[in-house]
C-alpha cells in the first residue's frame, strides 16, 4: 500500500515537472512532437530508475560507511553522467532516428536536475531500496506523462490561431503553467 | 587524513569502475559511421547557422552522404567548401546561382512619407507594434536596423532610412527574413538587377499619396514585358526571375520607377562578324526587331533598338553573338 502511495504521489501529486519544477529544459525543448517526447520520456525513465538504484547503493554502501556523505552530489553526478553516456550509446545503436531527434538533449540529461533531484530526494526521505526504485520510476513516469501531454497540446497549438506575439515559447510557457495549475488539483490525494 | 584518503579512493574507484564499464559498452555498441560524414563535417564551416535547413552542420553532412542534400547545400561555405565536399563525394560541383536576401522596398527618407514620429527603442519590431511604425506606408522598411543587428556577416547597412543588403557579403542564411516584422526582405537571385521594389498591397491612389516610388498596380510592366515574366498579383507586379532576361523594358515603362535596374548598364548584343553565317535565326528571335541583315549575309545589331535580353545570343547556332 505504501508503495502504491509513493507511486501515485510521485507521478501525480509531486509531479517532478509540474509541481517541483525540476527538469524544465527537456520539458520545453523536446516537446514539439509526441514521438520524440515519448522517446525522451523513456530515456529519462531508464536513467532515473537505474540512477535511483545505483545511488542508493553508493549512498549506503560507500558514502555512509566511509563517513563521506558530503561527497553525495559529486558521486551522484558521476553515476548519472556514466548512465547517460551508456544510454546515449544504446540509443544511437538501437534507434538512430530517436538519437537524431533527441539531439543535444540526450547528453543534457546528465545535468538534468530532475535525475539528480530524485536521487537526493530518495535519500532525504529515508526510503528503502524498493521504495527508492518505485519513487524513481514514479518520478520518471510523471515526467514522461507531463512531457507527452504537453507535446500533444503543442502539436495542436501548431495549428491553432495563436496571436503573433504569443507564438512559440510564450504560449508554450503559458500552457505549461496552466498544466501545473491543473496538476495542483491532485494535492491532498495522498 | 583518512577522510581525505577515503574520499579520493572511493571516488577514484567509482570513476574507474564506471569508466571501464563505459569503455566496454562503447566497443559493444559501436556504431559504424560513414567516414565521409566525418570528412564532410570537417570541410563544413562549423557555423551551425541552420541556413541549409538542417539543425546544424552535422545534420547537413549526414544528409549529403545519404544523398538527400546537394553537395552545395551549405549556403555559408561558398565555392571552396562545395568543391571540397564534391571531392569527398566523388562528384564535380554543381554550382547553382546563389540567391541572396534583398530589401524589397525603396521607401527612403525622400521617397516615403512619415505619418508620425517614433520615440522608442531602436528596434523595428518594437516600432511595428506602435500602429505599424512611423512610415505612412504600412508595408515599407522601417529602417531601425533589426536586421542589421541579426546579420552575423555584416551584410546589411541602413542608408537613407531603409536597409540595404550587400549581396557579396550575404551568405543566404535567412536570419534577416525571419526577424523583419514587415517582411520586406525576400530572396532574389544574385545576378538579378530587375526587381519590383515595393510590397504595398494598397490601391494605386493610396500608394501614390504615401510613397513616390511605390508600385501602383497599373500593369504597364506586365504588358510591356516581351517575355511574359511579369504577372499582376493583386495590386502588385511580380517578376518570375526564371523567365526574366533583365532587358529592363519594364524598368523603363514603370511610371513610378518602382522597378529597379540601371538602363545605362544594360548589356547589348554584339555580333562577331567572322562567325556569323547569316542564318537569320537571331533576327527571328529578337522580340524588338533589333537585328538586321539579309539571308547568308553578315547580320548586325541596331544598338538603339536592342534591349539586351540575350534571346538571340542564346539561340545563335554559331555562337557568334556576345552580350557586352
Ligand atoms: S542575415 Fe545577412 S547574411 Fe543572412 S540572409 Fe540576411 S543579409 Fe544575408
Ligand atoms: S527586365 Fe525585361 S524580361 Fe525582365 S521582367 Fe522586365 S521586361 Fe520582363
Amino acid at each position: 500500500m505504501e508503495i502504491f502511495l509513493i507511486l501515485v504521489s510521485s507521478i501525480l501529486v509531486n509531479n517532478f515537472v509540474l509541481s517541483r519544477f525540476l527538469g524544465i529544459c527537456p520539458f520545453l525543448g523536446v516537446s514539439k512532437k509526441v514521438e520524440t517526447a515519448v522517446g525522451m520520456g523513456m530515456a529519462v525513465t531508464f536513467v532515473m530508475t537505474l540512477a535511483s538504484m545505483i545511488t542508493y547503493f553508493v549512498q549506503y554502501y560507500v558514502l555512509e560507511p566511509l563517513g563521506i556523505q558530503f561527497l553525495q552530489t559529486i558521486a551522484f553526478i558521476l553515476v548519472i553522467a556514466s548512465l547517460v553516456q551508456f544510454v546515449e550509446m544504446v540509443i544511437q545503436k538501437m534507434s538512430p532516428t530517436l538519437y537524431q531527434a533527441l539531439g543535444v538533449f540526450l547528453p543534457l540529461i546528465t545535468t538534468n536536475c530532475a535525475v539528480l533531484g530524485v536521487a537526493i530526494i530518495n535519500i532525504d526521505s529515508n526510503y528503502n531500496l524498493i521504495q527508492t526504485i518505485v519513487n524513481g520510476m514514479g518520478a520518471a513516469i510523471g515526467f514522461t506523462l507531463a512531457i507527452v501531454l504537453f507535446a500533444g497540446i503543442r502539436e495542436r497549438l501548431e495549428l491553432a490561431d495563436v496571436p503573433e506575439s504569443f507564438k512559440g515559447f510564450p504560449i508554450a510557457l503559458i500552457t505549461a503553467s496552466l498544466m501545473a495549475i491543473a496538476f495542483l488539483g491532485f494535492t491532498g490525494l495522498v | 587524513m583518512s577522510l581525505i584518503l577515503n574520499s579520493v579512493i572511493s571516488l577514484g574507484a567509482m570513476g574507474l569502475l564506471f569508466g571501464s564499464g563505459l569503455a566496454y559498452a562503447s566497443k559493444k555498441f559501436a556504431v559504424e559511421v560513414d567516414p565521409r560524414v566525418e570528412a564532410i563535417n570537417e570541410a563544413l564551416p562549423g557555423a551551425n547557422c541552420g541556413g541549409c535547413g538542417y539543425p546544424g552542420c552535422g545534420g547537413l553532412s549526414n544528409a549529403i552522404v545519404a544523398g538527400e542534400a546537394p553537395v552545395n547545400g551549405c549556403p555559408v561555405g561558398g565555392a571552396e567548401t562545395t568543391a571540397k565536399i564534391a571531392e569527398i563525394m566523388g562528384q564535380t560541383a554543381q554550382e547553382g546561382e546563389k540567391t541572396v536576401a534583398k530589401v524589397i522596398c525603396n521607401g527612403t527618407c525622400n521617397n516615403a512619407k512619415e505619418k508620425s514620429e517614433y520615440y522608442g527603442i531602436n528596434d523595428c519590431r518594437a516600432a511595428a507594434l506602435v500602429s505599424g511604425g512611423s512610415k505612412s506606408c504600412q508595408y515599407g522598411c522601417l529602417g531601425l536596423g533589426t536586421c542589421v543587428n541579426v546579420c552575423q556577416f555584416g551584410a546589411i547597412t541602413i542608408k537613407d532610412g531603409i536597409a540595404n543588403i550587400d549581396k557579396d557579403k550575404c551568405v543566404s542564411c535567412g536570419k534577416c527574413l525571419e526577424v523583419c516584422p514587415k517582411s520586406v526582405i525576400d530572396w532574389v537571385p544574385y545576378s538579378q538587377e530587375v526587381v519590383v521594389e515595393c510590397n504595398s498591397e494598397e490601391f494605386g491612389k493610396d500608394v501614390k499619396s504615401k510613397c513616390a516610388v511605390g508600385c501602383i498596380g497599373c500593369g504597364m510592366c506586365a504588358k510591356a514585358c516581351p517575355f511574359g515574366a511579369i504577372t499582376m498579383e493583386g495590386k502588385l507586379a511580380k517578376i518570375d526571375y526564371t523567365k526574366c532576361t533583365q532587358c529592363m523594358v519594364c524598368t523603363a515603362k514603370c511610371p513610378t520607377k518602382a522597378i529597379s535596374g540601371e538602363l545605362s548598364k544594360r548589356k547589348k548584343a554584339v555580333i562577331e562578324e567572322d562567325k556569323c553565317v547569316g542564318c537569320t535565326i537571331c533576327a527571328k528571335k529578337c522580340p524588338v526587331e533589333a537585328i538586321e541583315g539579309e539571308l547568308k549575309q553578315k547580320h548586325s545589331v541596331i544598338e538603339d533598338k536592342c534591349i539586351g535580353c540575350g534571346e538571340c545570343a542564346k539561340k545563335c547556332p554559331k555562337d557568334a553573338i556576345k552580350m557586352k
